[in-house]
């Protein structure tokens, strides 16, 4: 295959994936929260079962005016969903897909990148809270910023345990390396990247930054039209992100029955398992209080993954 | 010209005059914003060089970290949208020290290559990057971390005001 085609393919494939899964992952939480809390859902769009809901839902955003604050900075304002939604188009590069070169772009350091480009995320939290001009947004941002930089050391420091036990950075060399006994042995690590993870991307339980009953709609609120429905994008794409890295860093990725030729089916299966766990959790914990959330950080993951890095530590030598 | 060339240029440009804008904004937040544009930049500088890793470090730490820990610390103190008038910024002063030390670099760096060509070095990966740190430079290494280690600790003294020195005792160490 010619140079240009194989990076017109692996483009294409990578933003279909983009625009194809998040909205996969949308319609599932329509349905799994309509059907964990015992009501309809939407249930008219399309016809069978509101199957047409996003796309309608996509047609209303288009439709709707687009608003920014007189006192806003309007340029910040206008640019932070963008900013918001950007790292994780890259993100979705580095993560492989199935065995041999089913990956976007072989990265020799991807695991570094994908955690250096997730960060980047609270730079759009911050800019779209300060550029709303409005006192609820602010506070939004700011716990946002403090929950995303607090939960992004427990991030690293599982991540690290899983290159450790690999020995290599790069997410095909890891899934690679990992064995059915890494399930037990990295679980504390899988924990806390998980439930880091999921704070990172400000999902319920951990959406205290957004918190409708207390800041309207935290940094989001003054958004409307597509501006927002970027945002809403980057929450899906980021619920795909976090359980298809969960997926490839403790899962094993492609490992299971007829890997050669089914690999990326299980990659695809495991991701999506983990992706129901996240919309399991959002239907069914309570909303943690701020103290709360920065004590299950600081007090229990932080120790947890430094515990667990010991322990890759010590078994790696030992063996 | 190569490619390699005109990024570095386009790079080094969008890195010096975002790093002129963070200086002469009078829009507070802003300038913290256009800080990370210019740190960008800079990572993107490392990346056309080859150094992948040091790119990643700069994007995680600075881009992710330090400016956001700076935007953080504006916004809960004073981060008014639109230019601030009461800025009581030097610069006159500024510019000499700024242009001084930035004339004075450019010409000892040019005096020093001239014109000679070096190849660059293989991309750096991880293993070698572990290679070097932990083999050749593992004394400077071991040093930085007994001194993060420390301020580490100072901050945790600091913060905390049932463990400091308000005893009248003299803290060790």
């Amino acid at each position: 295959m010619p140079l240009w085609l194989d990076l017109t393919v692996r483009v294409v494939a990578v933003v279909a994936a983009f625009l194809v899964l998040p909205l996969v992952v949308g319609q599932a939480e329509h349905k799994v929260m309509a059907h964990m809390q015992a009501r309809l859902g939407p249930m008219y769009a399309g016809g069978f079962h509101g199957w047409a809901q996003l796309i309608a839902d996509g047609v209303k955003f288009v439709q709707k005016e687009d608003i920014t604050p007189r006192d806003a900075d309007r340029r910040v304002f206008e640019l932070a969903p963008i900013v918001a939604l950007f790292p994780y188009l890259l993100v979705f590069l580095a993560i492989p897909l199935g065995p041999g070169s089913l990956v976007a772009q072989s990265m020799d350091i991807g695991l570094f990148f994908v955690l250096a480009v997730l960060g980047v995320g609270v730079v759009a939290v911050l800019m779209s809270a300060w550029a709303s001009a409005n006192k609820y947004s602010l506070l939004g941002g700011l716990r946002g910023a403090a929950q995303l930089l607090g939960y992004e050391l427990p991030l690293v420091l599982a991540a690290a345990s899983v290159a450790m036990a690999a020995g290599t950075l790069s997410l095909p060399g890891i899934v690679d390396a990992w064995s059915p006994w890494w399930l037990l042995w990295q679980l504390p690590a899988a924990v806390v990247f998980f439930v880091s993870g999921v704070a990172e991307i400000r999902r319920p339980p951990f959406d205290m930054p957004i918190a409708d009953s207390e800041l309207v709609f935290g940094y989001m609120t003054e958004y409307t039209g597509l501006r927002f429905a970027f945002f809403l994008l980057a929450e899906y794409v980021g619920i795909v992100v976090i359980a298809a890295l969960t997926t490839v860093l403790f899962l094993g990725g492609w490992h299971g029955p007829f890997a050669e030729q089914l690999g990326w089916l299980w990659t695809l299966a495991k991701t999506f398992a983990v992706s129901f766990v996240i919309i399991w959790m959002r239907v069914t914990f309570p909303r943690l209080r701020e103290d709360q959330l920065q004590r299950l950080c600081w007090l229990v993951l932080v120790p947890v993954a430094l515990a667990q890095l010991v322990l890759t530590a010590a078994v790696k030598v030992l063996t | 010209m190569t490619v390699a060339d005109a990024l570095l240029l386009a790079l080094g440009v969008i890195a010096v005059g975002s790093g002129a804008l963070v200086v002469t904004s009078t829009h507070l937040v802003r300038a913290g914003l256009y800080l990370v544009i210019s740190l960008g930049a800079i990572a993107g500088l490392y990346l056309v060089l080859g150094a992948e890793l040091v790119a990643w470090v700069q994007v995680l730490v600075y881009v992710g970290a330090v400016v956001v820990l700076l935007l953080f610390a504006v916004m809960l103190t004073r981060a008014p949208i639109g230019p601030s008038d009461d800025l009581d910024r030097p610069a006159w002063p500024a510019l000499l020290v700024g242009a001084g030390v930035g004339l004075g670099l450019a010409v000892l760096l040019a005096d020093a290559f001239r014109w000679t060509v070096y190849a660059l070095p293989e991309p750096g990966t991880a293993q070698r990057m572990g290679e070097q740190i932990f083999g050749g430079w593992v004394l400077p290494f071991e040093i930085i971390s007994i001194l993060l280690l420390a301020a580490l600790i100072g901050a945790i003294v600091l913060s905390r005001p049932d463990i400091g020195a308000r005893t009248g005792e003299p803290a060790e160490d």
